[in-house]
């Protein structure tokens, strides 16, 4: 376990320097940052975080500047990740949930049908993904803690091994011994969103559940960074508060996880806020415009030239294929977001609506046609003990 | 010119070429053939090795490159010698280009593992061409342990920055008995050249061909840059001086 005596801990960290304890005064920071602030943050040597920078590129004065960023943002990518784009794609496994988050379509509050899969039905459906060419697989599920379990997930993982070269998981937090079980079973990535790094919004959304615990969600990536994980994937849920804050929170946090866990990769989500069962997105007084998530990706590659910027099916065919060269380096395609989905189509709950239904080589062909070689396999299961 | 003699083996060309980071496989190979390059190296993590129809490995002829896989990616010993015997056993490929990056972002070679690796692997008879930082004592360690070459990095892998290492180098190239191949951090022609120029034995290129506009005209640019660059090498350049040498110096009136 990789321990550093300064910070022990993001929380750590957090408590000292958050941006929510101080609101005002980081609000009116941003506020303040002129065009030559944006100019200074420019002209530096691209792709290194510091927190100003970080700032003067997501501040309002850097609204006419996106097309400079962007021009920079594709050249820093293209050298650091070269021309293409990796794909993946997500396996739910379940919809039951102990959690009530406000925003989610499997809310525990939401009266409906729910579904779970077997070990032996999870490997039917990863099938079917690797047939359409898949190497990735993110295996997805809500809080179901009497079902999903660290056995069930490597027992999955054992049998998913052979068909695919890189598993991550995106499921409810674990303990670091439970992480570190994983990542012996074969699995190298975690993404777990943080959702929002403003504590009051934070008790508003998460009603009940174990997730509602604000302390100990900031400490997740710390489970899974001290055991061993390749892949952290962080990120919050656009449309809960103001992007901003939000994002200067999120370099913050990424940073840290760089420096503390510096043999991981870090990567950032964008995932806005969708409609789902009972879910209006219209209802949330934050939603973030096209405009502005391409204003915080631009930023946060410009901060962070070797970061894993990933795009979901939650945005339209359209604007996905618009941010292409604008710094993404993942995406997934053909996604399914309800347990089962893929082989059936009786159609279980979705997590979340899906905005882009083409099918993964309809999206390969997408990256061909914009000069990008599609990447299935960018990991090998040679790398983990037999 | 003479040839490159690496464990045994020769090469016409003294360029080699990493296959990442291109736009398409087809793209990959044509800047393949422009490049002259006889080895090019392949990250395990990419292709399918066992599969000949994998996309990438189709385009390469065998019969033409020595294809070289690499471990990127392992973080440690133990990660790297795994991948190489999985190569080994589904190709018979016994050439390995060993890669211990522990740190994902700038990909700096871990010399501890680095060494522990190329020992276990050297001792199971692979022929290994260790990555490495321009480390002269590490790259005399990895001779002794047997390694085939030194491939010490110009600069952070992928940075185009050209040789920023080069006192570490010169070192390393004065004191080799195997071939030194600088790799990694090689922006321009001019910089292949000036690593030619150094006395290196051979350079390995790949993201700024990959990544240039026009990658078959640059993987040209490369073959020629370092053809040049070793004539100019073999050719005994003249010595750099401050000062403008007289062609008749002060003492020429002796000879009179």
């Amino acid at each position: 376990m990789q321990t550093n005596v300064l910070h022990p801990n993001f929380s750590d960290v957090w408590s000292r320097d958050s941006v929510f304890l101080e609101r005002d005064r980081w609000q009116a920071r941003l506020e303040a940052v002129t065009p030559s602030d944006v100019e200074c943050a420019l002209t530096a040597a691209p792709g290194i975080y510091r927190p100003e920078r970080l700032l003067a590129l997501i501040a309002p004065a850097a609204q006419t500047y996106l097309e400079q960023m962007a021009t920079i943002a594709h050249r820093l990518t293209v050298q650091r990740f070269g021309k293409t784009i990796s794909l993946y794609a997500p396996l739910y496994v379940s919809s039951y949930c102990c959690n009530q988050c406000v925003y989610c379509g499997f809310n525990c509050s939401n009266q409906y049908e729910r579904c779970r899969l077997s070990v032996e039905d999870a490997v039917e459906e990863a099938r079917i993904i690797h047939h359409e060419g898949f190497q990735d697989l993110l295996l997805v599920s809500s809080e179901d803690r009497e079902f999903i379990t660290v056995d069930y997930l490597c027992e999955l993982a054992h049998r998913l091994r052979g068909m695919f070269s890189t598993l991550s998981l995106e499921i409810h937090q674990l303990e670091t011994q439970e992480y570190a079980r994983l990542f012996e079973a074969g699995i190298d990535g975690v993404t777990l969103y943080q959702e929002t790094y403003d504590p009051d919004v934070y008790a508003r959304y998460h009603v009940k559940g174990p997730k509602a615990d604000f302390q100990r969600r900031l400490l997740a990536c710390d489970s899974f960074g001290a055991a061993g994980m390749r892949k952290l994937g962080l990120g919050f849920l656009l449309g809960l508060t103001d992007w901003r804050l939000e994002t200067l929170a999120l370099g913050m946090h990424g940073h840290y996880l760089m420096k503390q866990y510096w043999r991981s990769q870090i990567s950032f989500s964008f995932p806005r806020l969708r409609p789902a069962n009972e879910v209006q997105a219209q209802q949330f007084d934050h939603l973030v415009s096209d405009q502005d998530l391409v204003q915080m990706l631009l930023a946060l590659r410009l901060c962070f030239a070797d970061a894993g910027l990933i795009i979901s099916t939650r945005e339209c065919a359209r604007f996905r294929d618009a941010l292409v060269p604008l710094g993404i380096t993942k995406m997934s395609a053909g996604s399914k977001t309800n347990p089962g989905g893929y082989g059936h189509k009786d159609g279980s709950l979705e997590q979340f609506a899906i905005d882009d239904a083409r099918t993964p080589s309809q999206v390969a062909d997408m990256l061909r046609q914009q000069g990008m070689e599609p990447v299935w396999k960018d990991w090998d299961s040679g790398f983990h003990p037999q | 010119m003479e040839p490159l003699r690496i464990a045994g083996r020769t090469f016409e060309s003294r360029l080699l070429l990493g296959t990442g980071k291109f736009s398409s496989h087809a793209l990959m190979a044509e800047a393949l053939a422009q490049s002259g390059a006889d080895i090019v190296t392949v990250a395990l993590r990419r292709v399918d090795i066992e599969n000949e129809n994998d996309d990438m490995l189709s385009v390469i002829d065998r019969d033409k490159y020595l294809l070289l896989p690499n471990t990127s990616g392992a973080r440690d010993a133990g990660e790297a010698v795994r991948l190489a015997r999985l190569a080994r056993a589904a190709t018979d490929i016994e050439w390995v280009k060993l890669e211990v990056t522990p740190d994902p972002y700038y990909l700096l070679p871990d010399p501890i593992e680095t060494l522990k690796a190329a020992d276990i692997l050297v001792k199971e008879g692979f022929v290994v061409l260790p990555y490495i930082n321009a480390d002269p004592v590490l790259a005399k360690r990895l001779e002794e342990v047997g390694t085939a070459t030194v491939m010490p990095l110009a600069s952070p892998i992928g940075s185009n920055r050209g040789l920023q290492t080069r006192a570490a180098i010169e070192i390393i190239i004065e004191q080799a008995n195997v071939p030194v191949v600088v790799d990694a951090g090689l922006g321009l022609p001019s910089h292949a050249a000036d690593a030619m120029e150094m006395g290196a034995d051979a350079v390995l290129v790949n993201t700024a061909i990959a990544t240039a506009s026009d990658p078959i005209a640059m993987a040209e640019a490369f073959n020629l840059a370092v053809q040049a660059g070793r004539k100019a090498y073999l050719s005994g350049p003249g010595a750099v001086g401050r000062q403008a040498s007289a062609s008749s110096p002060l003492t020429g009136f002796l000879r009179e």
